[in-house]
């Protein structure tokens, strides 16, 4: 039960990272749309997703909640400072669409595409910088006995953090930083790859493909980087008969050998999404395919399931502790029980269902690809 | 630590607060736009579809405000209050869970068809994907409120001493407990009363303006006749509410009451003014002036003219008899007592604990036996004086009052609004137009209000008996949560301000 919550929360977190391509969208309003109804039409391109995609982040959040209580407990509490960023960037973006063209909207319209903006830039790296630290560790301590230090001696709270910096001390690890980015510029070529498919205007596509080559170069760089450094890196491994964590020399490099299915999955995600960015640079034709952003949305999902599998599975700690290695969280000491996590298993059955709804509203609502003109006539248009 | 709780408090009361300002109306308004475009499509009349659309428009700038503080609250669980998280994550992540896979996609997937789809899905799908997003709004408001009610009474879960928390026993008993079905149905009906009266306040207005009158007074009826059925349901099921806070929360119910020493037959104080410096076990009367129902209480909480309703100070000294959830007669015991075996409880799971590292069975055994014989007492093992166990009695008062009052008030509007839609003479009336527009602001209050009652009056608990709010914060610097307090109050300042300049806006902009 519990490996398959570390799954459905992966596949959550793998499906929240496509969906990031809102976010990435959200810094190219001004690359893409070079004059103000072409900017209109980026953003309402975006506007009709973006609701998804922070759906996404909260049920993450609950699933997690629900499925991993100590990590929720023991990282929103501690990583105090870095949650809060990023929950406030989401704010901003949740009213922008909205505020954004509205008569009395007070900021001006301007200021909404900066929120616009400020959300891509924070919420992709901060997300990304989060998903490092599942490799790398934070510094918190957990200690259950401290619920019960009566008499004032003690503070009464179980987890502690041990870094006045509150999460943002992440930022001081260059493969942390490196995967913020790469999700950042990941995002922004998912982006592209969704204008390129879903806007029926051929400047908008012709400079999407423009910029498709150097974001994608960046992500490749960094996300490289990244991989090759958690690959040869220490992890946090865990004696499955005494429940003792250490260090294991390339532990996910071991672990992806020991799981040969995961590294396929890696592989074949960064190969679908590689082909994805080649066949939207290379395709010609002066409208986009949206089965090119499905080829990359998928790929990505591989890629980020992948690592997040591999970062908890194999009697690994998923978040290794750099204060008390023994007091790292596995899947095991910090799911829920096995009751609850039996209750939520039957809940889930839903999910294929769920998905299936939302493929079908998608694809009724996208039929058509958005213009100028639609935009222009729609009453209810960002 | 006792200032970081209170700004820990005061961080969640805004942000939720804040939520509730945006959430009513987006429940509520969902569905009479549901039973408009209804009308649409049923009987093919064009002014139903821009009836709906007009709100639709309104609704459209609430729903993101809505979504963006509710994101706040679901996080907030875990950056302030980390204990708790782990003390009942496992009974409490899972609503929370299963609201995101069910509801929030629902609502969020339709919502796009509700405001992009009218020229791409046929009438029909249209339709069902504004039913479904109203469905989507009503389902994400059950697993959350199931979750406050489990904090209200605690049910359906055990206490499990080797993972130090609570894990859930059956989810039926925490779905379906009476309290989380009553409080879900309250809840539900009460927005749909603060939207009735917030269309009949925006109607009015345009009568007033003399402008769009028809679609004014086909808003208004709709809105009355839901609206009185709302506030029928909102009766009902908060007459259950007494019921269920006499028998699981008597100090929530006594501190409502403004009630601090109980007795047989007493009665409902209608209105009243509370003597700020009362305290309990002084010989001051709590109130300045009152105008009382006699014997109400004793009837509403136990159906018995007669029947025993303890106040603050009988349950500080406890001895007297009452009902537990399964109808079992006991004699309550003192919270100075309670306290102690609280203690005693929370020391016996330490020694569990010691003795379980050091592989001590029998020690282990023995800690166990303790614990579990003084475990219902566990919540009250962290506190000092019994004083502690009793919540802001005036502001639970004057909260619960004032919900309960405005609560009556609204159904005289309802049927006056009727009365003259039916006599065809509303626009006739200018005052009362007047009276019904500054209603608004006063459903809002109301709704506020309520749940003040609830929260407020349920402290010093955030699960019932069990962990007290100072158990459950994060180990966090006081000035951290006090900055994230002012940018959450300021952020929230502008954004109200913001969304009211729209709203308006976008009323006037319907009115030329």
């Amino acid at each position: 039960m519990v490996e398959y919550w570390w799954f459905i929360v992966s596949l959550l977190g793998a499906i929240l990272v496509f969906m990031m391509f809102v976010q990435g969208g959200q810094t190219l309003i001004y690359a893409v749309g070079k004059t103000e109804p072409e900017q209109t039409l980026v953003v309402n391109t975006l506007g009709r997703k973006w609701e998804l995609t922070f759906t996404t982040l909260a049920t993450f959040g609950g699933a997690i909640f629900a499925a991993f209580p100590l990590f929720y407990s023991t990282s929103f509490g501690g990583a105090y400072a870095a949650w809060m960023l990023l929950l406030l960037c989401f704010i901003l973006q949740a009213i922008s669409y909205q505020f954004r063209t509205k008569v009395g909207n007070i900021l001006g319209k301007r200021t909404y595409e900066v929120f616009l903006l400020i959300n891509g830039l924070l919420g992709t790296v901060l997300l990304g910088v989060v998903v490092g630290t599942f490799f790398t560790g934070a510094p918190f301590s957990v200690e259950k006995g401290n619920l019960m230090q009566l008499g004032g001696s003690g503070h009464l709270v179980i987890s502690s953090w041990r870094s006045p910096w509150l999460g943002l001390e992440a930022l001081a690890n260059p493969i942390n930083v490196a995967l913020g980015l790469a999700v950042f510029f990941l995002a922004r070529t998912l982006g592209l790859i969704y204008f390129a498919g879903y806007i029926d205007n051929e400047n908008i596509i012709t400079r999407c493909r423009k910029l498709l080559l150097r974001n994608a170069m960046l992500f490749v760089l960094l996300f490289v980087f990244a991989l090759v450094a958690v690959l040869l890196k220490d992890g946090a491994a865990v004696d499955a008969t005494t429940g003792k964590a250490y260090m294991e020399p390339y532990k996910y490099l071991h672990n992806l050998l020991a799981m040969p299915h995961v590294l396929v999955l890696l592989l074949l995600g960064v190969v679908l999404l590689l082909l994805a960015i080649a066949k939207v640079y290379l395709y010609k034709n002066a409208q986009g395919r949206k089965s090119h952003f499905w080829l990359a949305a998928f790929g990505t999902a591989c890629v980020v399931l992948s690592l997040l599998l591999c970062a908890g599975y194999n009697h690994t700690a998923f978040y290794p502790s750099t204060y008390n290695l023994q007091d790292s969280l596995t899947i095991y000491n910090s799911s829920s029980s096995p009751f609850t996590l039996k209750v939520m298993a039957v809940a889930s059955i839903i999910i294929p269902f769920v998905v299936g709804y939302i493929a079908y509203v998608w694809h009724a609502m996208s039929r058509k690809k958005i213009s100028l003109e639609e935009v222009e006539q729609d009453e209810h248009s960002y | 630590m006792e200032a970081v709780l209170t700004w820990s408090r005061l961080q969640f009361a805004l942000t939720a607060c804040f939520h509730w300002l945006f959430v009513p109306l987006t429940i509520g308004l969902l569905v009479m736009i549901a039973v408009m475009e209804t009308l649409y499509v049923w009987r093919g009349q064009e002014h139903w579809k821009r009836t709906a659309k007009f709100w639709m428009n309104v609704f459209a700038i609430n729903f993101a405000v809505g979504v963006a503080s509710g994101l706040i609250l679901e996080f907030e669980f875990g950056t302030n209050w980390s204990n708790y998280s782990w003390f009942v994550g496992d009974i409490f992540g899972a609503p929370l869970a299963i609201e995101g896979m069910l509801a929030f996609f629902m609502e969020s997937v339709f919502i796009a068809v509700m405001f992009f789809g009218w020229d791409k899905v046929s009438k029909r799908f249209h339709l069902t994907a504004t039913w479904l997003t109203a469905l989507g709004a009503t389902i994400s408001a059950l697993w959350i409120l199931v979750a406050n009610a489990w904090m209200q009474s605690p049910v359906g879960m055990v206490f499990n001493p080797d993972t130090v928390r609570h894990e859930m026993a059956s989810f039926w008993e925490v779905l379906f407990s009476p309290v989380a079905m009553n409080k879900f149905l309250h809840t539900i009906t009460s927005c749909y009363v603060l939207s009735a009266v917030v269309v009949i306040g925006v109607c009015a207005w345009f009568l007033l303006k003399k402008k769009e009158q028809d679609m004014a007074k086909r808003s208004m009826l709709i809105a009355a006749i839901f609206g009185l059925l709302g506030s029928a349901l909102v009766i009902f099921t908060g007459d259950k509410s007494a019921q269920l806070v006499a028998q699981r929360q008597p100090m929530k119910l006594a501190a409502m009451e403004g009630l601090y020493d109980g007795g047989y037959g007493v009665g409902l104080v209608a209105v009243g003014v509370l003597r700020p410096d009362k305290k309990a076990n002084d010989v001051q009367d709590p109130f300045i002036a009152k105008v009382q129902i006699p014997d109400f209480l004793s009837w509403l909480c136990f159906r018995d003219a007669d029947a025993f309703v303890p106040g603050i100070n009988n349950i500080l000294q406890g001895g007297y008899e009452a009902k537990d959830k399964t109808g079992h007669t006991y004699i309550t015991l003192p919270v100075a007592e309670r306290i102690q075996r609280g203690k005693v409880a929370i020391n016996a799971l330490a020694e569990y604990t010691q003795a379980g590292a050091a592989g001590d069975t029998l020690a282990q055994r023995k800690a166990r036996a303790i614990l579990d014989n003084n475990f219902e007492h566990f919540g009250y093992g962290y506190f000092d004086k019994p004083e502690q166990a009793i919540p802001n009695v005036a502001l639970t008062f004057y909260s619960f009052h004032i919900m309960v009052i405005l609560g009556g008030f609204f159904v005289v509007l309802f049927f006056v609004v009727l009365w003259l839609l039916y006599k065809k003479k509303v626009e006739r009336y200018r005052w009362l137009l007047y009276v019904f527009l500054w209603s608004v602001p006063l459903s809002y209050l109301a709704s506020q209000s309520g749940w003040i009652a609830a929260e407020v009056g349920r402290q010093p608990w955030v699960i019932q008996d069990l962990m007290p709010s100072m158990a459950a914060i994060s180990k966090l610097e006081l000035h951290t949560v006090q900055l994230t307090f002012f940018i959450f109050l300021f952020m929230f300042t502008v954004l109200l301000a913001i969304e009211l300049s729209i709203m308006f806006k976008q009323i006037k902009k319907m009115a030329k």
